[in-house]
């Protein structure tokens, strides 16, 4: 293996390959290609699945929203058509009674009007706890969340979006500590949020107790926002969830209707799928691109040691010996896969670069930062240096096989 | 430095064999030139591949060097071709995408000599048969008798113990000609073994020992006594 680390041995592969351009770059063609192919849609892969971590970031996502409806069927006495609230109580009940179970976050909603000083339009408002944002981080620009003294103190205090800021507000106009007008009742504001995916821009959020005492909801709740624990089943916590407060509001537990639900971790494993999906495929269809690649330069070597076996035939007489002649195919194959491979790496690299700056930039791109690890590149690299050897003992054996006398006659 | 005995090849052809060398005879003295000419067919370039261990032989004995050839497997024959024998072609069979500095430089390498003594050595042996100034170009960028020069200078660059040379001027025109056998000629002044093969009178004339052969038996091994003339 001293050869390995000879200038010598080296040089004289560098030589083959540098004057024989042509060849070499129809050789390397293949590989180069597979490689490429390898790197874009790899790294066009990972930046979909950023894009989708990045919408739901802040989100925990094995999440369950559950709100009641009307029942269906009539049960111990009640009606069918029934209207169904889920009640405060409740809560209390589904964390104790269903496993696995994390938060269990309550909120309200309505349309409500905001007025400051001659500015005046509808948004949605939220009666919120401070878990929200245990299940839903809020990305706050400027103040802070509800915390647990807003809601004890029935506080009126609001959270308002970026844009209704920009809307509602001078710019440069420090909001936190400002009032505004919900409905015509005074709200002082302590926390401005910049808007992700799952939280509308036109919304403002206000202590739950708060909500209450305004609208006069009573004990009723809006809806739920139920979430499990990473490594528990979504959709047989919803199933449990829905079959307990059937049970707490005496409702058929055969009703289909009378709760309603959006099941997000359902909706996430299904997107995370199809990327575990595209990964394979992309992996799938960048091997054996490579693979196919690495045959063509073995091929293509195959027809050049027939071609060079006057060349082979003239080293021979000067006294190259076949494992020299061997050693040298070898070498070459190899040396056009790793050159392949990183010419592949390269531009693919390059591509992927372009792919950011044109559809990678901004909160709403469809791919953020589209890359390949450092270990998906080396193991390409290994693979190609392993197949190339292999492939090249091929056109080697083939080559150790010419006579010298055969290949030197000029007939 | 060598010495056949008996020698005999023959080549399959088809069910029969068809015998070339019907047991030659000979043996050439260190320092020798000498020219061994014959009609195609006679077997004189099947001789010069026994001779250059290119080829084996069926019966006989061969020894180059006072050591006998047998059982010559691949590797070795080609380490003995790197340390006793230097080949000179009609085609010149130089590598094409290699300069005249990098295709005399080759031998080097196989037998193991460091880079810069190679290009050092090359250089030297380019220089001896006058085409110092053409050592970077590439052998399409040569003419013929240079093609043949270069291809004396990789044959020499070894210090082999035997030049063998196979219709050295067959592709050459009467003035190259001239001049590459002049070359031979300063060679074997100095003292080397060589030995050409031809089917040119006045190629073989040049030399100091012609043997012909005719159908794979040597008819005639005389000494010419030209020494003057050159």
């Amino acid at each position: 293996m001293k050869f390995l680390f000879e200038s010598d041995t080296w040089q004289e592969i560098y030589e083959s390959i540098r004057k024989n351009k042509l060849r070499t770059m129809v050789t390397i063609i293949g590989v180069t290609w597979g490689i490429f192919l390898l790197v874009t849609l790899l790294g066009s892969a990972k930046g979909m699945e950023n894009s989708f971590n990045r919408m739901f970031g802040n989100m925990a996502t094995n999440t369950v929203f559950i709100w009641g409806q009307r029942t269906s069927m009539p049960f111990k006495g009640f009606q069918e058509n029934r209207k169904i609230r889920i009640k405060l109580s409740d809560i209390e009940k589904i964390k104790n009674e269903i496993d696995g179970v994390n938060f269990v976050v309550p909120r309200h909603d309505r349309i409500g009007t905001l007025t400051r000083n001659f500015e005046s339009a509808d948004f949605t408002i939220f009666g919120d706890y401070p878990e929200l944002n245990d299940v839903q981080k809020k990305n706050l620009s400027y103040g802070r969340f509800i915390n647990q003294k807003d809601i004890h103190e029935k506080r009126k205090v609001v959270v308002i979006s970026e844009e209704i800021y920009k809307q509602l507000f001078q710019k440069g106009v420090d909001a936190v500590g400002e009032n505004l007008l919900i409905n015509n009742i005074n709200f002082r504001v302590i926390g401005v949020f910049k808007s992700g995916k799952f939280d509308d821009e036109n919304s403002v959020h206000i202590p739950f107790s708060t909500f209450q005492q305004t609208y006069n909801t009573g004990d009723s709740v809006g809806w739920l926002m139920i979430t499990g624990s990473p490594d528990k089943d979504i959709n047989q916590i919803e199933a449990d969830a829905k079959l307990l407060l059937k049970n707490l509001g005496s409702v058929n537990p055969k009703d289909p209707r009378a709760f309603g639900g959006f099941n997000l971790g359902k909706e996430y494993i299904k997107i995370t799928g199809f990327l575990k999906g595209m990964q394979f495929l992309t992996w799938f269809v960048g091997i054996a691109t490579l693979i196919a690649g690495v045959f063509a330069i073995g091929n293509i070597l195959l027809i050049t040691v027939t071609e060079r076996t006057k060349e082979i035939g003239i080293r021979r007489a000067l006294g190259a010996t076949p494992i020299m002649i061997k050693r040298q195919v070898i070498m070459e194959a190899l040396s056009l896969s790793l050159i392949a491979g990183v010419l592949g790496i390269i531009s693919g690299g390059l591509v992927l670069i372009f792919i950011d700056k044109k559809y990678g930039q901004g909160d709403d791109a469809a791919l953020v930062n589209p890359s390949v690890s450092i270990s998906i590149v080396i193991i390409a690299v290994l693979m190609l240096a392993v197949l190339g050897t292999l492939i090249g003992l091929i056109p080697a054996n083939r080559a150790t096989r010419i006579k010298p006398i055969e290949a030197l006659s000029d007939e | 430095m060598i010495k056949i005995e008996n020698l005999h090849k023959s080549y399959p052809v088809g069910k029969d064999f068809l015998h070339v060398l019907k047991g030659l005879n000979l043996t050439i003295k260190e320092g020798e030139f000498i020219s061994i000419m014959g009609a195609s067919g006679s077997g004189k370039s099947t001789l010069l591949n026994i001779l250059g261990l290119l080829d084996e032989h069926d019966r006989g004995k061969y020894s180059l060097n006072q050591e006998e050839i047998k059982e010559l497997n691949e590797k070795k024959a080609a380490i003995l071709r790197n340390k006793f024998l230097g080949f000179i072609f009609q085609s010149f069979n130089l590598i094409s995408y290699k300069t005249a500095l990098e295709n005399v430089a080759l031998p080097l390498y196989y037998k193991g000599i460091k880079k810069k003594e190679r290009q050092q050595l090359a250089l030297e042996y380019l220089e001896k048969v006058g085409l110092k100034d053409w050592a970077t170009h590439l052998p399409n960028e040569l003419s013929g008798g240079q093609k043949q020069r270069v291809a004396i200078a990789r044959a020499l660059v070894t210090k082999p113990k035997v030049i063998l040379a196979d219709e050295p001027t067959g592709a050459l025109d009467s003035t190259t000609t001239e001049s590459v056998m002049d070359i031979l000629k300063g060679i074997h002044a100095e003292g080397m073994t060589i030995v050409v093969i031809t089917h040119e009178e006045d190629i073989a004339k040049q030399t100091d020992r012609l043997v012909r052969l005719k159908d794979g038996i040597i008819v005639s091994d005389e000494l010419m006594h030209n020494k003057t003339k050159s």
